[in-house]
């Protein structure tokens, strides 16, 4: 189970959050057909560093990016995301 | 062996027993021990072939002597005799045999044998039928180890968090060293031990510079957690390890009620001090009782004071075994040779005849106890008068741990043994692990048939050869094929030995032939450990509604739904749930009725881009909606097919209501915190969750808008109208929507007031004739209706366009699933649609499948059947190929496993009132 240090409450185990999807396959509701079905049946899969988005279901509930590895899953980095969040 | 091999001491006897016959023990004895302290060396019978078995080790990996201790709910079968703690009342028995243990009838006549070789499964499946029709009843009474409780576990089992710096696993020489270095150091310490003693290898191998006991006094002292009869039997990611904590022995009655703990432990280093185990030696027979690990000979003769026989052969490979030699001659025991494989090794005790280049290659016995051990030395054969072999092939270090922390593993040829190297996880192996004795590779000298490598499941040399010859040549496959490893020990004992022995074959160094995954957990978990306190209907929150008090009063038939209880109808005392249901519907359509719908989800969407969320959420047009007014909805995955629907109204100008379905709530809130926070942080708006914050009560029927407004003094909202108004006293939400057909009001009020508004609409409802409804009359109201229930018709499979819902859509697009809806796979003509079914003849069976003549594949299914409510006759909700061109088509309905059929005809979905002319006032 990975410890996952959320960006508003710290280190928690991963059991306190649900993960939602990878960044590239975010469908943008404004894009066409064919870009939305790439983006939606696709993935990159890398073999290394992935940024996924999570959310804190069962803390406090704000989203994030995670950098993880998919090979050892470390994590490398962990950013808020949200209206929060926005510059 | 005969007679008890231990003298009564002072101290205190304590009495159990095994098959029903009484024996005593000495404090600290395993059941291992005590039997062989009374003479008892033939404990089980084993998987397949039923042949007797022994102690081999002294540990948890034995694979031989399993039993089944406890009585009723408490018993626990498989567990190993040599990892089990006698208490007073102890009562244990023998597995896998019949009539009894000493005289087995599947043994005497060699059943099992010959029909059960390496690959017995596979081949019987790839035979003909019938020919496992044969042997399925026998196999199933013939295999097998102990019978699993029949009776609920009276136990509790506990479970808790842990966190600290460093964990150490194993508690010999070096675990001890590290734990109590680590406390000095100033760091949080766990120091866990599978045994009921710390020490390790010092329980067996004394050293007089170490005291384990007060070496944990002091890791005690400097505030370290020292747990015995712990396993560390997972090793996750991000050092995070479970272990299982005995609290009482199996089959004991807990002290305080918890048999076990499951701790889940953060560890910020890990040390694993997990020592070795050691090898068996494969030879003809090697499975009979008094063939003995030499480790565990020396453990019982020095820890227990047991001498597990009196005239001993010794069998190795390697130095180590030379100290059971001096062990056994230092209490007595007559060792009768010691055979050494290799051409040189160290001193042996005085006394002991040495010989080399020597291999044990069979060994037997009468009446189940070690009788003669042949060997070949130096080329000939030779037999030794002897009642226990004990036998060392070399060692295995115990890298579970490691490899489940993701660990490498490096080959040492000198001692045959895979050694842990390098972690990815802050871990890391100390100790003898690193280091097992030098143990050259020595060719087994015995019949390979009868020569076991997997005592557990059975598996021989010749099994292994078998697969070999058949093809089998990778390691996994040979597992699989002939089950080696996969028994209750996972092969600790004889997972190297087979692999020795593919890699022979091969021809090549045995890391070239591979090793397979260790997986948790290290050893066996009782499942109602991992269950903790969730077992016995305590694995969720019991939740109830607001009401729920309310209507307990009526008695009414509950069911699950979401996370609550819904009264499914409020019957009289003489009616069934199906009359209930149908009066209940009855009077909706003719009078008025009221029904709890509080656990709707709700989410209050505001602000200046409030309808700019809905529409992305909703796949129908939202920001067209005057303020007041309302309008149904439904929600697309991007993938097009519909998950949820609901309703959505415009409170105020930047306001808005959004209602979904109960069982889809915690989906639909993930869904809009999603598309806010993720897709769209952008969007100037809040959404709040107010499921639970608003009870909600449907009012319904012929009568429903003279009773409201009666109750708020005004006249209620036109059909899709939305009102705030104050009733009985507490401010409300009248939203004039319907599911049931009928002109019809959900009333929404703050949950805490919400018992004094179903008072007084029930009391002004059944004033005109009316009465409460519960889901089953819902049911009836909205199949005739033709409403889609979001599980039922909307099945993750439904387009919007197959539910008939497709004019609905927002031209403009832009929601969740408009690009997925353009996939040519949703457009193809025979997508199951939704339709109605009106039966020719008797009711139609809920689930059957639509046929056009018997024999035909399925061309759809029957998703809600009912009857008319007002008129005869049964009508049905289907999901049908192409069904929308399908109306007045004749089909059967029939459902083989109830032996249940009807005739149909389809038609639209719309029984009731289509053109909703119900709804106009």
């Amino acid at each position: 189970m990975y410890q996952i240090t959320c960006p508003h409450c710290g280190p928690r185990a991963q059991t306190e959050f649900t993960y939602e999807r990878t960044t590239d396959s975010v469908v943008d509701p404004a894009s066409d057909a064919a870009t939305a079905m790439q983006a939606l049946f696709t993935r990159a899969n890398p073999m290394g560093l992935d940024d996924e988005i999570w959310r804190h279901t069962y803390g406090c509930r704000a989203w994030m990016v995670l950098t993880r590895h998919r090979v050892t899953h470390e994590i490398h980095a962990v950013k808020a995301i949200g209206p929060e969040a926005l510059p | 062996m005969s007679g008890p091999t231990r003298t009564p001491s002072g101290e205190e006897a304590i009495p159990f027993t095994f098959d029903g016959t009484t024996y005593h023990a000495r404090p600290g004895d395993t059941l291992a021990a005590a039997l062989l302290a009374n003479g008892v060396g033939l404990v089980g019978r084993s998987f397949k072939y039923h042949r007797p078995r022994g102690i081999m080790t002294a540990g948890i990996e034995e694979p031989n002597a399993l039993v089944t201790v406890g009585k009723g709910g408490r018993a626990e079968p498989n567990t190993r005799a040599t990892d089990l703690f006698v208490y007073p009342g102890m009562v244990a028995t023998s597995q896998n045999r019949w009539p009894s243990l000493s005289f087995d009838v599947a043994a005497i006549f060699g059943l099992a044998a010959p029909a059960l070789s390496a690959g017995f499964y596979y081949k019987t499946f790839f035979g003909p039928a019938k020919h496992w029709m044969r042997y399925e009843g026998f196999i199933r009474r013939a295999a097998g180890l102990g019978n699993a409780p029949t009776e609920p576990d009276p136990d509790n089992f506990s479970q808790r968090a842990g966190f600290c710096d460093v964990l150490v696993v194993g508690s010999g020489p070096a675990g001890l060293k590290a734990a109590l270095e680590a406390a000095e150091a100033g760091s949080r310490v766990m120091l866990v031990e599978q045994d009921a003693a710390p020490g390790g290898s010092l329980l067996r191998d004394p050293d007089p510079a170490i005291d384990p006991a007060a070496m944990v006094e002091q890791i005690k002292a400097l505030g370290g957690e020292v747990l015995l009869r712990t396993t560390a039997s997972g090793y996750w990611d991000h050092n995070f390890l479970t272990l299982t904590q005995r609290l009482a022995e199996p089959g004991a009655v807990p002290p305080h009620g918890f048999a076990q703990r499951l701790w889940h432990v953060r560890a910020g280093r890990v040390v694993l001090a997990t020592g070795l185990i050691e090898r068996p030696v494969p030879f003809a027979n090697n499975d009979h009782p008094g063939v003995m690990l030499s480790q565990a000979v020396r453990s019982y003769v020095r820890r227990w004071g047991v001498l597990p026989g009196k005239r001993v052969v010794i069998a190795t490979n390697n130095d180590d075994t030379y100290l059971t030699a001096q062990a056994l001659v230092d209490a007595g025991a007559e060792v009768v040779a010691l055979l050494d494989a290799r051409a040189s090794g160290p001193a042996a005790p005085a006394g002991v005849t040495v010989h080399y280049d020597a291999r044990p290659s069979s060994v037997s016995g009468r009446k189940h106890a070690l009788r003669k051990v042949t060997a070949v030395i130096g080329g000939s054969e030779q037999s030794f008068d002897a009642d226990l072999i004990a036998v060392s092939g070399g060692f295995v270090p115990v890298s579970h741990l490691h490899m489940q922390a993701g660990g490498k593993l490096t080959w040492s040829e000198e001692a045959q043994a895979f050694i842990p190297g390098e972690t990815p996880q802050a871990c890391e192996t100390i100790g003898s692990a690193l280091t097992p004795p030098a143990a050259p590779a020595i060719a087994p000298a015995g019949k390979a048939k009868k020569s076991f490598v997997d005592f557990q499941n059975d598996v021989s040399l010749a099994d292994i050869d078998l697969a070999w010859q058949e093809g089998y040549r990778s390691v996994e496959h040979l597992k699989r094929y002939t089950t080696l490893g996969m028994a209750t020990d996972q092969g600790k004992t004889s997972n190297m030995v087979a692999l020795s022995r593919l890699a022979e074959k091969q021809g090549v160094s045995v890391p070239q032939a591979g090793l397979t995954t260790f997986r948790p957990p290290f050893t066996p978990v009782t499942m109602g450990l991992l269950a903790g306190a969730g077992a016995r209907n305590a694995g969720a929150h019991v939740r109830r509604i607001p009401l729920h008090g309310l209507h307990e009063a009526y008695v009414p038939i509950w069911q699950p739904l979401g996370y609550w209880f819904r009264p499914r109808a409020y019957p009289y005392a003489d009616e069934n749930l199906a009359q209930a249901a149908l009066r209940e519907a009855r009077t909706v359509r003719t009078v008025a009725g009221l029904s709890d719908v509080s656990t709707l989800g709700k989410f209050e969407v505001s602000g200046p881009d409030a309808a700019a969320l809905l529409e992305l959420v909703c796949a129908t047009t939202v920001g067209k909606l005057a303020v007041g007014r309302g309008r149904y909805t439904f929600m697309c995955r991007e993938d097009g097919f519909v998950f949820d629907d609901g309703t959505v109204w415009r409170l105020a100008e930047n306001r808005y209501l959004l209602t979904s379905s109960t069982g889809g709530a915690d989906r639909m809130a993930h869904v809009i915190s999603y598309v806010r926070n993720s897709l769209r942080p952008d969007l100037k708006c809040s959404v709040v969750n107010v499921q639970e914050h608003y009870a909600g009560i449907a009012l319904a029927g012929p009568r429903a808008r003279a009773i409201l407004a009666g109750l708020i003094g005004t006249q209620p909202p036109r059909h899709m109208g939305y009102a705030p108004g104050v009733l009985a006293g507490v401010p409300v939400h009248v939203l004039a929507a319907s599911y049931s057909g009928e002109r019809a009001f959900e009333i929404h009020i703050e949950a805490t007031h919400a018992a004094q508004v179903w008072r007084a609409i029930e009391a002004a409802t059944r004033a005109e004739g009316g009465a409460p409804y519960g889901l089953e009359a819902m049911e009836l109201l909205r199949i005739e209706k033709g409403h889609v229930v979001v599980g039922g018709e909307v099945d993750g499979r439904s387009t919007p366009h197959d539910l008939g819902l497709g004019s609905m859509l927002n031209k403009a697009g832009g929601f969740i699933g408009a690009a997925g809806l353009t996939r040519p796979a949703l457009g193809a003509p025979n997508r199951n649609n939704l339709v109605g079914l009106v039966s020719l003849d008797g009711p139609i069976p809920e689930g059957g499948m639509l046929i056009q003549r018997s024999g035909q594949s399925p061309q759809g299914h029957v998703t809600a059947a009912a009857r008319r409510i007002l008129e005869g006759g049964a009508i049905a909700l289907a999901l049908l190929q192409g069904g929308h061109k399908r109306h007045g088509e004749e089909l059967i309905v029939t459902s083989p496993t109830r032996g249940e059929k009807a005739r149909v005809r389809v038609t639209s979905p719309h029984f009731y009132d289509p053109a909703g002319e119900r709804y106009r006032d």
